[in-house]
């Protein structure tokens, strides 16, 4: 419940404020369309401080300056950006449930459905969850145990009342509002996300993980991560999604900064499953995502994705490597189907010297659908000694689909050494027949050849994750052949 | 009734006649051999009863256990009991012996409408056959016949035919590739198999795996048809005098 002397505050705060409230604050939704009100409201309703919601105008007042990217390989309909909600809170979101229990039974439902019942994954898995669904978190676990360690696991939303100076001192470092139009958009209107704190020498215990899912009509979600691992420190963090059918495309544009400081460690994993439109595409979700990290002197970040769903995925995790020995990893599967497209690949920003990446690209085509690697490799001047990895390799089932790699290289280092593998097969009738003549059907075994091609990346998903992403490689394929 | 009865069977592939009115019969608890010259129709054979697609059957019937299975899907032709031994088994990169078995395992019992196979059952069944074909663990492990030798391959074949319980059992020339000690092994794993109800056709070049497994039957297979059946002796009369004397007079002109 927002205060009105929150709104107060709020007002006289902002200087550029001059259109006031046309929204009646205690709703639940704000307005369709994209203004500076929307963005005060969407700060009101978080109670965010004075510095929040500047940080978000400028940001908003940045991107209205610019226009989207072309240089993708990827096509859709104009987006209009006035035809979308920017802000939706669940039913009766009162003070929040305080665990489980409290949780509307509907929406425990929904999980199950998805095939994710929080509650034995609680239990059994030992995985703290801070669930968000449409916007707001409405469940977090495992807070209290991981807050006696000095662990911080909470919603942003709240990290930015409860924790300013760390959200102060690294939001928009890594990402700042400016890198690109849908980063800018995010930065203005991004309603929630998870924000992790580890500190110094701690090895985070458990694995943490956030399901976002997106259940409003037509509400636009822009998440927003920031994981900090300060000097030694070490965590995991897996973050899925699943959505159930749309009718209308939902624009998703999230951004994740990560911060390894010195000696830190921190790995990513995503499992992505988000609605892909029917066969033509309709009614899929666009999803445009900006995700870095920085690592300094011998720290090291993973990337890890496995990307199924979507009508259109834009996605390059990166990483910037900027202290010494310092080293970067991107494991991707990626599978498109029907008329799905994915341009999506990876950055390793070689700064620091001794510097090391390895970049692992399994691109699967299926159906008409469309799918690129994009890849940057750049090798800095100070980077004496970096050393980068990458292989790329494409599989195509079906003669209508398409694949394509695009690996930039700039190297302005010749001590440094970079190595580029890439292939493009197909699934041979021979293995086709060999699994068929041994009983499996069709589908079962493009699903089994697929997840052979795939394995050397879903063996870097934490376990559980690795079960999920098999079972989505088989299910994304569904319909792929005959 | 046979269990593999063939009628006047005639096959292409890309418009070029390859079986040309075979016919053959294969009895339950019977080993049949069939010899033949490079190019005669032997694994156009064994393709067409697995139903392997890219091969037209323009006249003729397969029959398995007295139904007409000439236009079956080939899963379908594997879950009613078909194996077949293949004579180049192919490289699946990623996926582990194991998880491959399993899955056909499962995939099978599924179309029985039975329940997928019980982890212990199916590691006791594995473990036992590979000790019996001197496989080690490790292969089991390894992705599907990926890196593996002639020899591995060919007993990971024999593996899987003893695991998954087959019927009708098509070797296609089990022996190419195969040293005479890793022969050996892989012909006693078959021996293990021959039962009553089981049939088997074991398709080679040579009399040395017919030493091994002792067929009931050999027929020669020259141009596309089956043009001499016989007992054992048949096979060592072909050895001594090749195959001249069995190929018509109209072929080869």
């Amino acid at each position: 419940m927002v205060k009105q002397e929150t709104i107060e505050t709020v007002r006289e705060a902002t200087e550029a404020y001059k259109y006031g409230f046309v929204t009646d604050i205690e709703s639940d939704m704000a307005p369709k369309g994209l203004n500076e009100d929307t963005i005060r409201f969407i700060s009101a309703k978080k109670e965010e401080p004075e510095w929040m919601l500047a940080w978000r105008l400028k940001a908003y007042r940045y991107w209205l300056g610019q226009t989207e990217p072309t240089w993708a390989n990827i096509s859709h309909a104009p987006i209009d950006y006035q035809d979308s909600y920017y802000y939706a809170a669940p039913k009766n979101p009162a003070d929040g449930p305080k665990s489980l229990d409290e949780v509307d039974p509907q929406l425990i439902e929904t999980y199950n459905k998805l095939g994710i019942p929080l509650k034995e994954q609680e239990i059994l898995a030992g995985v703290a969850i801070d669930a968000v669904f449409d916007s707001v978190s409405v469940a977090t676990t495992y807070k209290k145990q991981l807050g006696e360690l000095g662990i911080i696991f909470c919603p942003i939303s709240e990290a930015i009342r409860n924790h300013p100076e760390l959200v102060q001192k690294y939001l928009g470092t890594v990402v700042p509002y400016t890198d690109n139009f849908f980063a800018a958009l995010n930065c203005a209107v991004f309603t929630d996300g998870s924000f992790v704190y580890i500190p110094k020498g701690l090895k985070c215990p458990m694995e943490l993980s956030t399901y976002f899912r997106i259940n409003e009509r037509n509400t636009g979600q822009f998440e927003r991560t920031l994981i900090i691992a300060d000097e030694g420190a070490e965590v995991s963090y897996l973050e899925g999604c699943t959505a159930p059918q749309r009718d209308e495309n939902q624009l998703h544009a999230a951004v994740v900064e990560l911060v390894a400081l010195k000696g830190s460690r921190i790995k990513y994993s995503t499992v992505q499953n988000w609605y892909p439109g029917d066969e033509n595409g309709v009614g899929g979700i666009y999803n445009f995502v900006t995700k870095r990290g920085i690592c300094k002197e011998n720290a090291h970040i993973s990337w890890s994705q496995v990307e199924t769903g979507s009508a259109i995925t834009w996605k390059y995790p990166s990483c910037v490597l900027q202290g010494d020995g310092s080293s970067g990893e991107f494991y991707s599967v990626a599978i498109t189907n029907n008329a799905q497209q994915a341009d999506t690949g990876t950055k390793m920003i070689h700064i620091g010297k001794n510097t090391t990446s390895r970049i692992v690209s399994k691109g699967i085509s299926a159906g008409k659908s469309n799918q690129t690697y994009r890849g940057l490799v750049k090798m800095l001047p100070g980077a004496d000694g970096a050393r980068n990895y990458t292989q790329c390799d494409s599989l195509l089932i079906g003669d209508r689909c398409g694949a394509h790699t695009v690996p930039y290289i700039e190297n302005r280092n010749p001590a440094a050494s970079i190595e580029h593998e890439a292939t493009t097969s197909r699934i041979s009738d021979d293995q086709l027949f060999y699994c068929l003549q041994r009983g499996l059907g069709t589908e079962e075994a493009i699903a089994l050849i697929v997840n052979g091609f795939c394995k050397e990346v879903l063996q870097t998903l934490p376990m559980e994750f690795a079960v999920e992403a098999q079972k989505l490689v088989s299910v994304s394929l569904e319909g792929s052949v005959g | 009734m046979a269990l593999l009865e063939i009628e006047n069977l005639h096959a292409s592939i890309d418009d070029k006649p390859i079986l040309k009115g075979l016919t053959l019969a294969v009895e339950a608890g019977k080993v049949h051999a069939i010899m033949g010259p490079n190019g005669s129709g032997k694994s156009t054979l064994s393709a067409v009863i697995a139903g392997r697609p890219g091969y037209r059957i323009t006249e003729g019937t397969i029959r398995y256990r007295g139904e007409d299975i000439t236009g079956m899907d080939p899963e379908k032709r594997a879950q009613a009991g078909i194996f077949l031994s293949f004579q180049h088994p192919v490289e699946i990169p990623g996926v582990a012996f194991t998880t491959f078995l399993k899955s056909a395992i499962n995939a099978q019992r599924k179309a029985r409408g039975e329940g997928e196979i019980e982890i212990t059952e199916f590691l006791k069944k594995i473990k036992q056959a590979a000790r019996d074909l001197e496989i080690p663990d490790a292969m089991l492990k390894r992705a599907l016949n990926t890196g593996f030798s002639g020899g591995e391959k060919k007993r990971a074949e024999v593996l899987q035919m003893t695991v998954l319980e087959p019927t009708l059992m098509i070797l296609d020339e089990l022996d190419s590739g195969l040293d005479i000690d890793a022969l050996r092994i892989a012909a006693e794993g078959v021996n293990r198999l021959r039962s009553p109800e089981r049939g088997f056709l074991c398709i080679t070049h040579y009399q040395r795996l017919l030493d091994l497994i002792v067929p009931d039957v050999v027929h020669i297979l020259v141009d596309g048809r089956i043009q001499r059946t016989g007992d054992p002796s048949l096979a060592l009369e072909l050895e001594e005098r090749g195959y001249g004397d069995f190929i018509p007079a109209q072929a080869g002109q």
